[in-house]
């Protein structure tokens, strides 16, 4: 039977849900899945991965992996999946994978397509299509000459599933590599927030200039917090120094593909649009009523940000905390 | 110091993108082509590195048709870069072959310090072609570098999720891939462009790299423009109404809450 491997992630007690998805998708294909963890307490999550499809789990569970090494992680991957005897490996295009996958690809004479947004898995190959050019237009990515082919699929493309919980798989566990010391991490800062990363949150809520001071963010940390949402912003605000550069959506920020989008005065831009137009459903605040964003919108509301917002906050609090 | 920079040449982000009618990629005339912003804090990092560390040589390596990439890499010269290597073919590369060819020209030059590119190239978004290129030489990588310290070893911070920051100490020659962040990159001046025109600029085919383009491990097919939108619906009304239509609306119509 042809197989998948899965690299899976995890996030505290839960597995990431770009990863859910992809095990899911694995289990539909009719391939026999194979999922890879690696970090410490990752063994802790092989019950998981098996409950959402693997019928194998590869687990490196190292207490010297907590911090991120591509050396390591390239070396443990590559024997992952050398021994799962997949021609196919899947993982959700998250920051970790993005740096990892593509060498750890190469190493394998295979090739990769990062940020695909559609992806069709069958027992006999795999078709994917990503947006190229700022998102402007899609293509397919045709594996030729790849003995492997690695998939990177952007999260909340696809269905996650129930998962069964009585499922179990054989777990195998994998030696940490001995590390060469030309390369290491030598510490981790945290960032401002410890809400779900831009590029793998399911609603955004991103200010622009209309917000007029960098203060005014906090009306919109009220509205995302109600939303269990994550808050971005346009590139204008972020050179003014208003927010981080980490907030940023657009061509020189992030690539965002939420289910829902609000753009809080933001004008819309062709480098901010470049970066969230891959949203599900946006929603379009904005005091000008010829504002571009409004083309690229769903629902739009013309109005003084500053009286919307409240209001928003409010009838999604009704709404959502009955 | 020798410090080599891989550059891409991407078509403008302000281009209007049409497919060919074979849908096999995009009509190229008409396309303004712009070196890849995030190219451009690679260049500048790399004449900042050089210049604080009192001299050396900064290489800009780019891959694609001689005549069309020249142009970009005079402009990395015209900011300050001192000579540039063009490996010639008119063929797409997949990141593979590119990363391949661009890590074995580097190979051939002999010794170096460090290789620096922009974390992903904006028209193919891939975010390969550092980390391959890394893998061709055989030193580690580091990608989405927003900040680098260069005295003994290089401390690179990569930035991850939330704004949080991984801070990698490398030892050695590696590729780190520059993120925004990383400086402000410096305009071409105008004496800068007119020295720009007589630096050496050395062309390789691609054949004598070995690499054959059509051996391609990924081919992209069948472009096509993202579906229509339907029209933007309007929520008209004072801010209560609004609020409280549009929520309806995302719960009832779009069902994302």
């Amino acid at each position: 039977m042809s197989k998948v491997f899965v690299f899976v992630e995890g996030q505290g007690a839960e597995l990431k849900k770009g990863s859910q998805e992809l095990l899911n998708a694995a289990r539909n294909s009719g391939r026999e899945v194979v999922a890879g963890l690696i970090g410490p307490g990752t063994k802790a999550l092989t019950g998981k991965a098996s409950k959402h499809g693997a019928k194998t789990v590869f687990v490196c569970d190292a207490a010297d992996l907590g911090h991120y090494n591509p050396e390591t992680f390239g070396g443990i991957l590559e024997a992952m999946v050398k021994e799962s005897g997949a021609d196919v490996v899947l993982a959700s295009s998250s920051v970790l994978a993005r740096d990892l996958m593509p060498r750890v690809a190469a190493k394998l004479d295979s090739g990769s397509a990062s940020d695909c947004t559609t992806l069709e898995l069958t027992t006999s190959g795999v078709k994917a299509r990503r947006p190229v050019y700022s998102g402007k237009c899609t293509a397919e990515v045709e594996f030729v000459n790849s003995p492997i082919k690695f998939v990177l699929m952007r999260p909340n493309q696809l269905p996650v599933g129930a998962g069964d919980a009585a499922e179990s798989a054989p777990v195998k566990d994998f030696p940490a590599p001995a590390q060469s010391g030309k390369i290491k991490c030598k510490e981790m800062v945290k960032g401002a927030s410890s809400k779900t990363d831009l590029t793998e949150a399911n609603i955004i809520v991103s200010g622009g200039r209309g917000l007029q001071n960098a203060e005014s963010f906090k009306i919109l940390e009220d509205l995302a917090n109600t939303m269990g949402a994550t808050v971005g912003a346009s590139r204008a605000v972020a050179d003014a120094g208003w927010v981080p550069h980490s907030m940023q959506v657009g061509q020189t920020g992030k690539t965002v593909a939420p289910s829902l989008y609000i753009a809080v005065g933001i004008s819309g831009a062709i480098q901010h649009l470049a970066g969230m137009s891959g949203s599900k459903v946006i929603v379009a605040v904005n005091k000008d009523a010829d504002a571009p964003i409004f083309q690229k919108a769903n629902y739009g509301l013309v109005g003084d940000l500053f009286e919307i917002v409240p209001k928003l906050t409010e009838e999604f609090n009704k709404a959502l905390h009955r | 110091m020798r410090i080599f920079v891989c550059i891409k040449q991407v078509p403008d982000t302000e281009t209007r993108i049409q497919i060919k009618s074979d849908k096999s990629g995009i009509e190229e005339t008409g396309v303004k082509w712009v070196m890849n912003p995030y190219d451009e804090y690679a260049v500048e990092e790399a004449i900042k590195i050089r210049d604080a560390k009192g001299g050396g040589q900064v290489t800009v390596v780019s891959v694609g048709p001689k005549a069309r990439v020249s142009e970009s890499l005079r402009t990395a010269m015209a900011m300050g870069a001192d000579d540039a290597i063009v490996i010639d073919t008119s063929d797409y590369l997949d990141s593979y072959w590119t990363g391949k060819a661009l890590g074995q020209a580097i190979q051939k030059e002999g010794a170096f310090d460090l290789v620096l590119t922009g974390k992903l190239a904006i028209d193919d978004n891939a975010a390969a072609v550092p980390q391959i290129v890394a893998e061709t030489l055989g030193i580690p990588h580091v990608t989405v570098v927003s900040k680098l310290g260069t005295e003994g070893a290089w401390v690179a911070e990569r930035e991850i999720e939330g704004g949080a920051r991984e801070i990698f100490e490398v030892q050695g020659p590696c590729v780190l891939a520059a993120n925004k962040g990383l400086n402000t990159p410096r305009y071409a001046s105008l004496p800068g462009i007119m020295k720009a025109k007589k630096k050496p600029l050395k062309e390789i085919a691609l054949g004598d790299l070995g690499i054959q383009s059509s051996h391609l491990k990924t081919r992209l097919k069948d472009f096509q423009l993202p579906p229509e939108k339907p029209a933007v619906k309007m929520v008209a009304g004072d801010p209560a109404t609004q609020a409280k239509e549009l929520v309806r609306l995302l719960l009832e119509e779009a069902k994302v809450l």
